[in-house]
């Protein structure tokens, strides 16, 4: 490789890399216990609880749902979600004026109405996911960080191309111990960042991805719905509203065999603000991450549309379990984890390296 | 064939498999339970397991220490 090529790519590396070290060790530090989110939120809210009456009948979702909004008079409904072992519904609600991202969740036991104590979701875990996800600055900082994502993939690119000539002559594996400090963890940064490459750029490229989700559901519903968006020229009122429990059943028969994962209320962010959406995922293990909803007219109850997702969206649903590490059961939980700890091992040696040298040259 | 070629299949073929090996892993337990999840797991871990096993084997040879490459990265 000619020197000025050499060059060029080291100036890449070592931009790309400083620009974003600060802000990819904070990823990578708050991305360590998310990875353990489902354990650490047990052992957080772990708490004894049955349901009032389990072998009784169960509320429908339009009581479960007054229930929910009696306890918040004003709010209107967002998202239903269940609970698949046990029988619990999930009502997020939010006041009309409420500043984006604030909700009301509640845990609803179906067969007397209670609240249910939450499993998921403990403060500190929401608290690290938010630093993780957008630094608490909302969609700026989620576009923030998957810029830094971005520069991640340069450096991970450029190191791979400056790691042929360092190596050129040294087998794989090799760590210089006899040598000064820093070459040592020059060698160090250059073997753990060769061994963790790919796993680096599927977790850095699928961050990059997910700080995409709200410009992608956006257009998912400015296109895909767009036909169905047109169909009323005002908003449905609350009062105006269909049976939900039926609007489910309706749903649920255009989608057979699939399993309930959501209903997206009217106007919230994943349907329009007239319909009823109805998400259904697949029951094998790759299309668990897949869902398709079903469209009800939320004043009728009749069936509008089945929007299967486009590639898109397929993509940004696939990308979440690819990020988090947290799809193929607890073995792979850790060695995520210790990739997660070596990728702190090669930004902290990266800057040392650059100081060093900085310090060398002057 | 030129002198480059061999150089940087020699420098690139360890790396290459253990790509392969995590993202054989990573999709892996993506698309099936059980067996995969704990095969996409192993994987994942061989790649740092033949990491080590490779940096062991150079450390104990007489070799080591005495690096050709200059160390003006950073």
């Amino acid at each position: 490789m000619r020197s000025r090529t050499l060059r060029a790519w080291s100036w890449v590396h070592t931009w790309s890399s400083l620009v974003s070290t600060l802000f990819l060790l904070m990823l990578c530090i708050t991305g360590l216990p998310l990875v353990f989110s489902h354990e650490i939120d047990h052992w957080l809210l772990d708490e004894a609880w049955a349901p009032a009456s389990p072998e009784g009948e169960r509320l429908n979702l339009d009581q479960v749902l007054d229930v929910a909004l009696s306890r918040h008079p004003g709010e209107v409904p967002s998202f239903m979600s269940f609970d698949t072992d046990r029988p619990v519904v999930n009502v997020t609600s939010r006041a009309p004026d409420a500043p984006a991202g604030v909700y009301t969740f509640q845990p609803i036991d179906q067969t007397s109405g209670d609240a249910a104590p939450p499993v998921a979701g403990h403060p500190v875990m929401e608290f690290i996911l938010q630093l993780h996800t957008d630094m608490f600055l909302g969609l700026p900082g989620m576009l923030f960080l998957g810029l830094m994502g971005l520069m991640l993939v340069a450096a991970v690119v450029s190191g791979v191309v400056l790691y042929a000539p360092f190596m050129r002559r040294l087998p794989f594996g090799t760590v210089r111990t006899g040598r000064s400090a820093r070459t040592r963890w020059l060698d160090w940064h250059n073997l753990a960042g060769i061994v963790t490459v790919a796993w680096v750029l599927v977790v850095g490229g699928t961050g990059v991805v997910n700080t995409l989700a709200v410009p992608i559901i956006a257009h998912w519903k400015d296109t895909a719905l767009a036909d169905l968006a047109a169909a009323y020229d005002a908003p449905v009122a609350l009062d105006e509203r269909a049976s939900l429990d039926a609007a489910v059943e309706r749903a649920k028969t255009a989608l057979p065999g699939r399993q309930l994962q959501f209903v997206a209320f009217p106007g919230s962010d994943y349907s329009t603000d007239n319909h009823y959406a109805v998400f259904f995922h697949g029951d094998t293990p790759l299309t668990t991450h897949l869902t398709t909803p079903a469209l009800i007219d939320a004043r009728t109850g009749e069936l509008a549309a089945v929007a299967p997702m486009p590639w898109y969206v397929k993509v940004l649903s696939l990308s979440q379990p690819l990020h988090f590490g947290d799809y193929g059961g607890l073995g792979l939980k850790i060695v995520w984890a210790i990739l997660d700890v070596i990728t702190i091992v090669i930004l902290s040696s990266g800057l040392y390296l650059w100081v060093a040298r900085r310090r060398r040259a002057t | 064939m030129s002198g480059a070629e061999p150089d940087l299949w020699r420098t690139f073929r360890v790396p290459l498999l253990l790509a392969t090996l995590s993202l054989v892993g990573l999709v892996g337990a993506l698309l099936d339970d059980g067996l995969w999840d704990t095969a996409g797991a192993a994987l994942l871990a061989l790649t740092l397991v033949i990491a080590g096993l490779a940096w062991h084997r150079r450390r104990n040879t007489p070799s080591s220490g005495r690096g050709t490459v200059s160390d003006g990265s950073g």
